[in-house]
């Protein structure tokens, strides 16, 4: 489990958050599959940068996958070696329009979850969300 | 010329407003009925609408795979081989609607569809045609008394999931070579490219045995998964991002099947020095070689979208390779003079815009592009991306992670050995080229960068006999 690092001035920062939208599109997503769900991070190819959404159980864990903590109990696990080459981010759940790529389940209105880095935080970047 | 949008006036294809199933050799509706708007790139508009699929229609798949693979099976390869080189033939004979219809339903440059995309698919059969005839096996002595011999036979009925990038193309990779080898395919197309193979079915339709090829289109959480985890399948094949591959080969586990997966990564082009020595072809190929990162706009697993360059050729390289990028034609992709199509999605166009604010949250320097295009008129809705240059260093994400876009992140090094360390930081990355005055340079660098599949030039043209190899995590082998 890796839920907090220090950043450069050595304060400690989480490693996972999520928006209230993303929050609340994980209670539907939960009620519509009757449990928890999991996330599980892409790296690139087609998906970009999407965290994959299951069941929770679905994708076997291993000891190359980092825990970086849970949303509202749905636990978020990253490639070590992804985790690794990004830099340790801060990595914010948040939702967009659009079906979902590859085998994740999506929103229960046609929408799919992201992945939001400090970066895309920035106070002007349209990619924005109030963190929750 | 500008094509007329697919089922428009003058347009040669036709548009139905619904598509079912392709099984047993027939349209067939999903059992529940439910139909999904295919919106095409092009307009960001829907032009119809594709079966919502559910498990019980990947089960009246299989149904029919099994019905046909025994007399598929015990076809004679020139039989097999027949078949495969009359669905080249129906292909070629269509090539000019079945380029424009993969234009629409993916976004891609008719001008590709009509010069790469379709002419490779027809190659491609016709590879695997020659290559069922000269399938042999082995016979080898166990004694005095006894040989023992070996065949190689079908499997079966196959599995195969493929990716959006290349629709067609992906499906010939996957279909030819299954097909030749004896075995039954239920395939299931990406979500967002769901029609073009449908158009490719009704021209290919009447020369394959009826089950020998089954498609069933529907959202991958449930029909990806159905199909994947089906114990009527013996081998399960799939092209895409690495998370989905590493849940197929373990579906795969369970049920004690092979799988093949072609995955995703990044891959860098090197450019030394001695490429400016002259101002000739060489130099004009390495330029193009640069510029071959938007290359059907960027949505390629091979994409080179990393460029180190050394640093004493930086200023002039780079400026020669700006400008023929500012050239870079944008249109609509159903005209023949537009170099660089539609992104095939809003999620992709989603991704790319992030990484854009990405580069510039990192201190990456924009050289060109990093926006949406502005197509207006019809195109106004499309999804459209101007070719973007960021330069920075190999620490930064958009270095690390594959953008599936048409973005490039240029960075300088020093010396050969900088080369070296520098490259293989990413996770993943599926080829690599280098780009450097022909002979000595270009063999001393055998054993780096960590991407393996090198080549002297750029890895953008595959063919039948060239295997794209990965680094471990994107683990994959010829497709088959």
């Amino acid at each position: 489990m890796d839920p907090i690092v220090l950043d450069a001035a050595g304060a400690e920062r989480p490693r996972l958050q999520a928006t209230p939208e993303a929050r609340a599109a994980l209670a539907a997503v939960r009620a519509r599959e009757g449990g928890q769900v999991m996330f599980v991070q892409s790296g690139g190819c087609c998906a970009g940068s999407t965290p994959m959404c299951f069941t929770d159980g679905e994708f076997l864990t291993g000891p190359g996958d980092v825990l970086l903590g849970d949303v509202d109990g749905a636990p978020f696990y990253i490639d070590s070696s992804l985790d690794q080459a990004w830099g340790r981010p801060t990595i914010v759940l948040d939702v967009r329009p659009g079906r979902p790529e590859g085998f994740s389940l999506g929103t229960v209105d046609g929408g799919h979850f992201v992945s939001l880095t400090d970066a895309c935080l920035v106070e002007g970047a349209p990619t924005k969300g109030t963190v929750g | 010329m500008l094509y007329p949008a697919p089922g428009t006036e003058g347009s040669k294809v036709g548009v139905n407003p619904t598509y079912g199933n392709f099984i047993g050799g027939k349209f067939v509706d999903p059992v529940k009925g439910e139909f999904a708007d295919n919106p095409t790139p092009v307009t960001g508009k829907p032009f119809t609408q594709h079966a919502q699929s559910s498990e019980e229609d990947v089960e009246l798949a299989l149904d029919a795979a099994y019905k046909a693979a025994p007399a598929w099976g015990e076809a004679s390869l020139a039989q097999r081989a027949a078949v495969l080189n009359k669905i080249a033939d129906a292909v070629e004979a269509n090539l000019e609607e079945i380029a424009i219809a993969e234009c629409y339903d993916n976004g891609k440059a008719v001008r590709e569809t009509l010069n790469a995309d379709i002419p490779l698919l027809v190659d491609h059969f016709r590879y695997f045609a020659g290559a069922a005839r000269t399938e042999e096996g082995t016979i080898s002595e166990i004694d005095n008394d006894m040989v023992a011999y070996h065949f190689r036979e079908p499997l079966g009925v196959v599995g195969q999931i493929i990716p959006f990038n290349f629709p067609l193309l992906m499906a010939a990779w996957k279909l030819a070579p299954a097909l030749a080898a004896g075995n039954a395919v239920v395939l299931k197309p990406a979500s967002p490219t769901p029609w073009s193979i449908m158009k490719l079915m009704e021209v290919i339709g009447d020369v394959v045995p009826p089950g020998v090829i089954n498609v069933v289109t529907g959202p991958g959480a449930q029909i990806g998964k159905a199909l994947a985890t089906n114990k009527r399948i013996a081998k399960i094949a799939f092209t895409g991002e690495t998370v989905t591959g590493r849940l197929i080969m373990q579906y795969a586990a369970q049920n004690i099947i092979p799988s093949t997966t072609e995955l995703g990564g990044k891959s860098p082009n090197i450019f030394f020095a001695d490429i400016m020595d002259a101002d000739d072809d060489y130099l004009d190929k390495a330029i193009e070689g640069l510029v071959l990162y938007a290359f059907n706009q960027g949505e390629v697993c091979t994409c080179p979208s990393r460029a180190l360059i050394h640093e004493s050729i930086y200023d002039e390289f780079m400026a020669r390779c700006l400008d023929r990028i500012a050239k870079i034609k944008q249109g609509s992709p159903l005209d023949t003079d537009t170099m660089m199509g539609a992104q095939v999605s809003t999620n992709q166009m989603d991704k790319i815009t992030g990484y854009c604010d990405i580069a510039a949250s990192e201190g990456a320097e924009c050289l060109i592009g990093g926006q949406k295009a502005a197509l207006g008129g019809d195109l106004a809705d499309g999804y459209y991306f101007n070719p973007t240059v960021y330069k920075g260093h190999n620490k930064m994400r958009i270095f690390q992670e594959e953008i599936f876009g048409p973005v490039l992140a240029v960075t300088t090094f020093k010396d050969d050995a900088e080369a070296s360390p520098t490259t293989p930081c990413t996770a993943w990355g599926p080829a690599s080229g280098r780009a450097t005055a022909p002979a000595p340079t270009a063999w001393d660098a055998r054993s780096r960068p960590d991407a393996s599949g090198r080549t002297a030039t750029t890895p953008t043209r595959p063919r039948p006999r060239s295997a794209a190899t990965r680094s471990p995590a994107s683990a994959a082998r010829i497709t088959a």
